[in-house]
């Protein structure tokens, strides 16, 4: 079993605006000393995600949720090198919401999604056996 | 200018993926908000609640086969992949390897051991055996095995001659005592608490008694222990769950204009059996005007019976006669999934779990963002 993931955001860097960003590639940029596991770049309603220990599995499944939010201007989700346990989530929203709030609702919506996955599944598997019995 | 809602073929076309010739159209999924305007595309539970359902095609121990209408490939796909890699199994990990004279080197075997599935109790093995990790300091190795993260096994079988065997006899099965080695021959050493869970009907065997390990002849001999620990398809594929996991989207095929007579036998022929069927052209087709039918009372014309069943070959779109007359693609979202057991978990209840790992996956992920927002 993989470690458990950790998610973790971009440092603000100058809230209020969408279009700041460094020239150094992030690579080459200090890390920040708070928490040196933080990237740096982001704006309350545009930032990225870095969840570790997770693939394509959840990567896709959160993109599609999170674009399916009509607050949300884009979203898109990346394995920036496949010898590197992490999958990034990039989210930008229109004003009036967070980056962070519509990763929270995408998460809940993948959890009510599956609740009515189980459900209507256990419900035609009980049709199933009922019609196959009779 | 208001936006029309769309009508009911729109909505149709939509769903369906085009397949011609040499190409495929319509490949990607549009409902997203904003991508018609004017249209409510946004996330809605009780929308989805109304627009997916689950349909049984079979469901056996170690093969299922379900269709999930109504959702996104990248829902499906994560099903899929979690069935694969992140549900996890019992396996053999270490073999101890005390005597082997057989031909069969000891790395090969140890592999060809840890490939075979087993099954046991299932509420021993998914509540109470739990992870077994490796320690950092690797001297104290020995101290990590507990009954509920390790199950034991031996191996021990030695060749001789049968003395009873007929003279002139050839095969070495009779000829020998033990020359085959199988799964069945493998031994569960229960320790501590997994008498209770894995006793009589549950307790560890191989899902298959008859798979051959090794051959031996006389003199030779197999003597090892094993261990067995959970793990993760991810990992290794022998901890995988399933044999395999699939799914393909429900084939669709349209016939635009009628095919009659000789061309109705040659189409039915150009797909597997059963998809096609050929009917009589009744008198009240035959009777109406511009159906294309008129004058051919009693001729055979082909109908599609049962699309699940097509492999989406194309091959009808080979043929000159039935150019334009028919159309093929695909539903985006009908997935028929097909998942085959490898007999330590019922094959829907792999899909249950897959559901719920995705879940808490989601609501583990939840918890983290809460707390780095604080």
């Amino acid at each position: 079993m993989p470690t458990r993931s950790k998610a973790r955001k971009e440092e603000p860097a100058e809230a209020g605006s969408d279009i700041v960003m460094e020239e150094a590639p992030t690579s080459h940029q200090p890390e920040s000393k708070d928490d040196d596991m933080s990237l740096p770049g982001s704006t309350p309603t545009a930032a990225s995600f870095e969840f570790l220990n997770e693939g394509h599995t959840l990567g896709n499944a959160l993109r599609y949720v999170i674009n399916r939010n009509p607050e949300v201007e884009f979203c898109a989700y990346a394995i920036p090198h496949p010898s590197e346990p992490k999958m990034t989530v990039r989210i930008q929203t229109f004003e009036g919401t967070t980056a962070i709030e519509a990763l929270e609702k995408g998460l809940r919506d993948l959890q009510d999604l599956c609740d009515v996955v189980t459900d209507k599944f256990i419900e035609a598997r009980e049709r199933f056996s009922a019609g196959a019995s009779s | 200018m208001p936006h029309k809602p769309p009508t009911k073929e729109e909505l149709d076309r939509r769903k369906i993926i085009g397949i011609h010739e040499e190409t495929i159209t319509n490949v990607t999924s549009s409902d997203i908000p904003y991508h018609y305007p004017g249209e409510d595309h946004s996330w809605d539970i009780e929308k989805f609640r109304k627009g997916f359902s689950v349909e049984f095609h079979q469901n056996d121990p170690y093969e299922a086969s379900f269709s999930l209408i109504g959702c996104d490939a990248s829902i499906a796909n994560a099903f899929r992949r979690i069935m694969i890699a992140d549900i996890p199994t019992l396996a053999i990990e270490t073999v101890f390897i005390n005597n082997n004279t057989s031909v069969i080197q000891d790395e090969v075997l140890a592999h060809r051991l840890g490939l075979i599935p087993f099954k046991g109790g299932r509420e021993g093995l998914h509540n109470f055996l739990k992870w077994w990790r490796k320690p950092a300091d690797e001297s104290q190795i020995n101290s990590s095995y507990y009954d509920f993260n390790t199950v034991s096994l031996r191996l021990d079988v030695k060749c001789e001659h049968n003395e009873n065997a007929t003279p002139g006899e050839k095969d070495p099965t009779k000829l020998y005592k033990h020359a085959h080695v199988y799964a069945r021959d493998i031994e569960f050493c229960p320790v501590g608490r997994q008498e209770k869970y894995f006793s009589g009907a549950d307790a560890i065997a191989p899902v298959n008694p008859d798979i051959l390990i090794a051959k031996l002849r006389p003199g030779q001999e197999i003597s090892l222990s094993m261990h067995m620990h959970k793990g993760v398809g991810s990992d290794h594929a022998k901890f995988s769950p399933v044999a395999t996991a699939s799914y393909r989207l429900m084939p669709v095929i349209s016939i635009e204009r009628p095919i009659l007579g000789k061309d109705a036998e040659k189409f039915a022929r150009c797909f597997p059996p059963g998809v096609i069927g050929l009917e009589k052209v009744t008198k009240k087709e035959a009777a109406q005007k511009g159906s294309g039918y008129e004058g051919h009372e009693g001729e055979l014309k082909a109908v599609v019976v049962d699309p699940m069943r097509d492999t989406v070959s194309r091959e009808c779109l080979r043929h000159p006669e039935f150019k334009d007359k028919v159309k093929l693609g695909r539903r985006r979202d009908h997935f028929i999934f097909l998942v085959e057991s490898t007999g330590q978990w019922e094959s829907d209840a792999i899909f249950i779990e897959a559901v719920a790992h995705l879940k808490k996956k989601a609501k583990d992920l939840e918890k983290q963002v809460i707390n780095m927002v604080r």
